[in-house]
């Protein structure tokens, strides 16, 4: 038996967590950060062997299977395949840079929107790490039970930073979340109690093990509803119209930090899990919904483009572009051919970073000023260029520009939605043309202009801010680019599905090919 | 058949009820020869010693049991037909025997009160009298508290493991008495503490002259109160169908009162609350555990042919059950009175997985069945409440304790380890998982959805997602909150109870984490004899 590379890399951060919870109050105020910075980059130096070593032709790699409790089919099983290991990888890197960015965050800040600290700071860090290694446990699992503990215990710590640190309204907002939070868990629940059921009467059950369940088949209906309970979930999650109404309002209130792990890391979830859960196991379900689903994800993309235009407060801003964005990784998801399923892979890891960097970046703008609202600001690029110059980079990879990460996906996914309907992709483009609009129209109110009297005096950058930001605007250029490393994992993971949903189509290997034409 | 002819009584496998009730008879002869001083330290080490060996016993019959003969299961009939010990039995008095220990550790406690027991120091005294005055100064204690004790875990054990309705009958008196007395026993807010107990008492007594009539009618339809015989009665016979189901419902009703589901909950509120918070924490579980392995044979081996038809009845208890349950417990602004609805709740989800119940055959191998389902609950919900209660125990001011919410403010500045242990319990009740709480609704909700009874498992997640909200709105309050007026405060303990918190704990978590043994142990025992 192997080493268990993945058992380590998502128990680092939580005994991390555990370190730094445990550290003296009256230790010094920096020992808990760079305790935590510290974790973090270990995770990710593991996190990054683990990709070094990672096999490009496929497959659940480093998997580590133990049974934990027979009579519920469950076991310990942790394994990665071409999605599972980007996002952990992503994950790993978001988490140091967050810590970074976030260095006050821990406690309570200058004269910012934030209220003042409900706990110490080092519970904001050890929240942080212990929400790391849950989420990498979610991306890790490879057993439905284990799968939905991980998925259910990542809500605590990230309650506990919306509510503990973040706007004068963060404990209302807190409630919201896990008011969501919960209702989606308990319908997934559901689900997974139904599979514990239908695969009792099978060969090899009861069982949750997904290699197991995947070979199973469990009639028109039950397969059905099943699918729902799994689908609402994960619906909730990432957030789609018309369960997304939490995420505004949460990010609205959280720490940008907090918000950048939400959003790019733990909505994650919702998609990752639509893949490996939803068309993995309930294929014939995934067929039959795919007509609704994608008239949802159109609605998510149209409407959340039109909220992001009419938002003046610029978390909420970001968090509609996001709602967007889900849209199209679901449309990718759901349109069922190839160029859709790894444009949707690649996507989840594009939007990751550069939802990350906006966020940031946005977090430092208006820490600065006291004030998230847009017509606040005004003339911000002549005293803070380099600022306004990083938050352009942000803005212009938000809305797809070609040489950034998510054009590339973003690319895939029309083609994909082109190739089921021309009437799918249509409404979509237009996701891209609000786009356009949300994020010229907020550089050029924020930034543009003669300088307003209050944002005169707004600093630029300092180089703690700038090393947070610096990986992932490198990391947006590079993908930009050069996107076939991650498709070389990513690739043989959506045939995998596409094989398991039993659809074909005429050529297996357009995506790469479709993805080097598309950054030429 | 001349002559009279001496029942055969195994007394070897029937010795761990004997034990305790022997205890029980000796305690009560304590009290009349040993002196006052003494009393104390002999009833205590006497009561824990006699609850030992009885498990000791028990836990020896209990691994034998698989040397018995019996075709389905392991077992075997004793006392003439009276008892049954089976796995589910045994394992009911190996719980009710544990939570009895525990029960002995809370009552003990002598810290809280400045080193007198909780209990009314002179019972009998009237609140407000000179004599109560006298009781308090002359530092009196009501050691009887003890003994009682013990006549209530002995009827919990004859309870379910009865095998007739008489049997049975004998089993809830003897366990019900005792508790009524108890509830009344509380040293401080003794009118509060007295009309609980009077409460528990008359709806008591109804719910057995409901028992009683219960035991006429199906009498009057089987010619027998053996449930072997009732079972067989329903198989063969046709017509006077009134009488049997005349005769069920009214010992549903007997017994569903005892495990407080709705509509015959109206006592928990008022008598949780009254009651001395150690009496509380011991009757809302061993009583439980006793009630629903009761409820389990009656319905399961007696019953068990007219499945059908009691079905229904308790699809709509169960569903009413969780919903009054949970959303009553919003409204609650007092600890104790919301764990008194939290064990309503609970109760609508133990009656969720007594849906499993189908015919054995229907239920696949390795897959989990209702009777492990519903034991496994037990032992989960026993561990998180007996450690609740015990917890508010240590949360006092001048006046005794303190249960009102304005008092809980803040409790997580104050006291960061109770008030931690308290939130970590009350999301193990909310069914977090990693926490029992998670594995017990996992079992009862399988097995209720194994038997087709989806509408039921979707009202019990919407009400455990209803439950949540109150359970994270007391975490709120100890946490969030800062505290209104006077700080609350928490008494040190002696080691008594902080060993009943440590198990409770512990249990919580090793259950949540690795609830395979037990769920294998079940799995081996969950079988009635008939």
């Amino acid at each position: 038996m192997s080493f268990p590379w993945l058992t380590v890399l998502f128990l680092v951060p939580i005994a991390g967590a555990v370190v730094v919870a445990a550290l003296p109050s009256r230790a010094s105020s920096s020992a808990p950060k760079q305790i935590s910075l510290g974790v973090s980059l270990v995770a990710l130096a593991i996190a990054i062997g683990v990709a070094v070593g990672y096999d490009s032709g496929g497959g659940m790699q480093y998997t580590e299977v133990h049974q934990w409790i027979p009579t519920f089919g469950a076991h310990y099983a942790l394994g990665v395949d071409g999605i599972g290991l980007a996002l952990v990888l992503m994950t790993a890197i978001l988490t140091p840079v967050v810590i970074l960015a976030s260095w006050h965050h821990g406690d309570g800040e200058t004269g910012s929107v934030l209220a003042p600290a409900r706990w110490a700071p080092k519970g904001f860090f050890a929240w942080m790490l212990a929400l790391e290694g849950l989420a990498l446990g979610v991306f890790e699992a490879t057993d439905v039970f284990l799968f939905y503990i991980f998925f259910e215990a990542t809500l605590v710590p990230i309650w506990f930073l919306v509510s503990g640190w973040g706007g004068p309204d963060r404990a209302r907002a807190g409630m919201k979340f896990l008011v969501y939070s919960l209702v989606g868990g308990f319908v997934l629940l559901i689900g997974v109690i139904g599979l514990y059921v239908y695969s009792s009467g099978q060969p090899g059950g009861p069982t949750y093990l997904v290699s197991e369940l995947a070979k199973m088949h469990f009639g028109t209906g039950a397969g059905r509803w099943m699918f729902l309970a799994f689908f609402i979930a994960f619906a909730i999650k990432a957030p789609m119209f018309p369960v997304h109404t939490w995420l505004p309002d949460t990010t609205e209130q959280a720490t940008p930090g907090t918000s950048v792990l939400l959003v790019s890391v733990l909505d994650k979830i919702g998609t990752f899990g639509m893949i490996r859960f939803c068309l993995e196991l309930f294929p014939g379900a995934s067929r039959w919904a795919t007509p609704v689903i994608i008239v949802l994800a159109i609605i998510s993309i149209l409407y959340g483009g039109l909220m992001a235009i009419g938002s003046n407060n610029i978390y909420r801003l970001i968090a509609y572009t996001s709602v967007s964005h889900f849209g199209f990784i679901v449309l990718g998801i759901f349109v069922l051919n190839s160029q859709g399923l790894s444009g949707a892979n690649l996507y989840m890891v594009n939007h990751g970073f550069s939802t990350a960097a906006l966020f940031l970046v946005a977090g430092f703008l208006i820490s600065r000023r006291g004030s998230a609202l847009i017509s606040d600001f005004g003339g911000v690029e002549k005293v803070a260029p380099v600022l306004a110059g990083i938050f352009l980079v942000a803005g212009l990879s938000t809305l797809s520009l070609p040489g950034l990460a998510p054009f590339v996906s973003e690319i895939l996914v029309l083609i994909g939605a082109f190739v089921h309907s021309a009437w799918a992709a249509a409404f979509a483009v237009l996701g891209i043309v609000l786009a356009a609009f949300y994020v010229l129209l907020m550089y050029q109110r924020v930034f543009t202009g003669p300088p307003r009297e209050e944002t005169r005096l707004i600093p630029d950058l300092n180089v703690r801010e700038l090393a947070a930001l610096a990986p992932l605007v490198v990391i947006l250029v590079v993908l930009g680019f050069y996107p076939k490393p991650l498709l070389s994992w990513l690739n043989p993971t959506t045939q995998h599905t596409m094989s398991v949903v039993g659809v074909h189509d005429p050529a297996p290997t357009v995506a790469n090919s479709q993805a080097e034409e598309a950054h030429q | 058949m001349t002559g009279f002819q001496a029942p055969h009584i195994e007394y070897g496998l029937i010795s761990p009820v004997l034990i305790v009730l022997g205890v029980a008879v000796i305690g009560v002869l304590v009290e009349a020869a040993v002196p006052r001083a003494r009393r104390y330290a002999v009833q205590a080490v006497l009561a824990g010693a006699g609850i030992v060996a009885a498990l000791v016993t028990a836990i020896v019959v209990f691994t034998r049991l698989g040397t018995f003969g019996g075709s389905a299961g392991h077992g075997d009939i004793v006392a003439m037909g009276a008892m049954a010990l089976d796995g589910p039995a045994m394992f009911c008095w190996v719980l009710v025997l544990v939570f009895g220990l525990l029960g002995v550790l809370l009552f003990a406690e002598r810290h809280l009160e400045g080193g007198l027991l909780q209990f009314a120091g002179q019972a009998a005294a009237l609140p407000g009298t000179a004599a109560e005055r006298e009781a308090s100064t002359r530092g009196l204690e009501q050691t009887e508290v003890f003994p009682l004790l013990m006549f209530a875990v002995a009827g919990m054990m004859v309870f379910p493991a009865a095998n007739d309705l008489l049997t049975m009958f004998v089993g809830l008196e003897v366990l019900s008495l005792p508790l009524y007395l108890l509830c009344g026993l509380a040293r401080r807010r003794r009118l509060l503490s007295q009309e609980a107990a009077l409460k528990y008492f008359m709806l008591g007594a109804f719910s057995s002259g409901f028992f009683v009539y219960g035991i006429a009618l199906t009498y009057g339809y089987a010619g027998s109160m053996g449930f072997a015989q009732i079972s067989q009665a329903i198989g063969g016979r046709t017509g006077g169908q009134a009488l049997l189901y005349g005769g069920m419902a009214l010992l549903g009703v007997a017994l569903l009162f005892k495990v407080a589901a709705v509509p015959f909950h109206a006592w928990t509120p008022d008598v949780y609350q009254g009651a001395p918070t150690a009496v509380t924490g011991f009757m809302a579980v061993a009583t439980k555990v006793a009630a629903f392995g009761a409820l389990l044979r009656l319905f399961y081996v007696a019953f068990g042919s007219a499945r059908l038809t009691w079905t229904p009845m308790i699809w709509v208890i169960a569903i009413l059950t969780m919903v009054v349950g949970s959303v009553l417990a919003l409204a609650q602004t007092d600890v104790k009175r919301l764990l008194a609805y939290s064990s309503i709740a609970h109760a609508g989800f133990i009656l969720t997985g007594f849906l499993g119940a189908r015919s054995l055959s229907d239920i696949s191998a390795g897959a989990i069945s209702p009777v492990q389902a519903v034991l496994f609950y037990l032992v989960t919900y026993g561990l998180m409440t007996l450690g609740a209660f015990a917890l508010v125990t240590v949360v006092r001011d001048g006046s005794g304790e303190t249960t009102g919410f304005a008092r809980w403010q803040g409790l997580g500045r104050e006291a960061p380890l109770v008030a931690g242990l308290f939130a970590f319990l009350l999301l193990a009740m909310a069914g977090i998982p990693l926490t029992s709480g998670f594995t017990g609704k996992w079992a009862v909700f399988t097995s209720a959805l194994s038997a087709g009874a989806w509408p039921v498992v979707v009202v019990a997640l919407i009400a455990s997602a209803i439950s949540l909200v109150f359970y994270v709105r007391v975490i709120v309050l100890m946490y969030v909150e800062s505290p209104a007026g006077a700080a609350p405060s928490v008494t040190m303990p002696s080691v008594l109870t902080s060993v009943v918190v440590a198990v409770c704990v512990a249990g919580t978590v090793v259950f949540g984490i690795v609830p395979g043994p037990l769920l294998d142990v079940l799995g081996r025992v969950a079988e009635f004899i008939r």
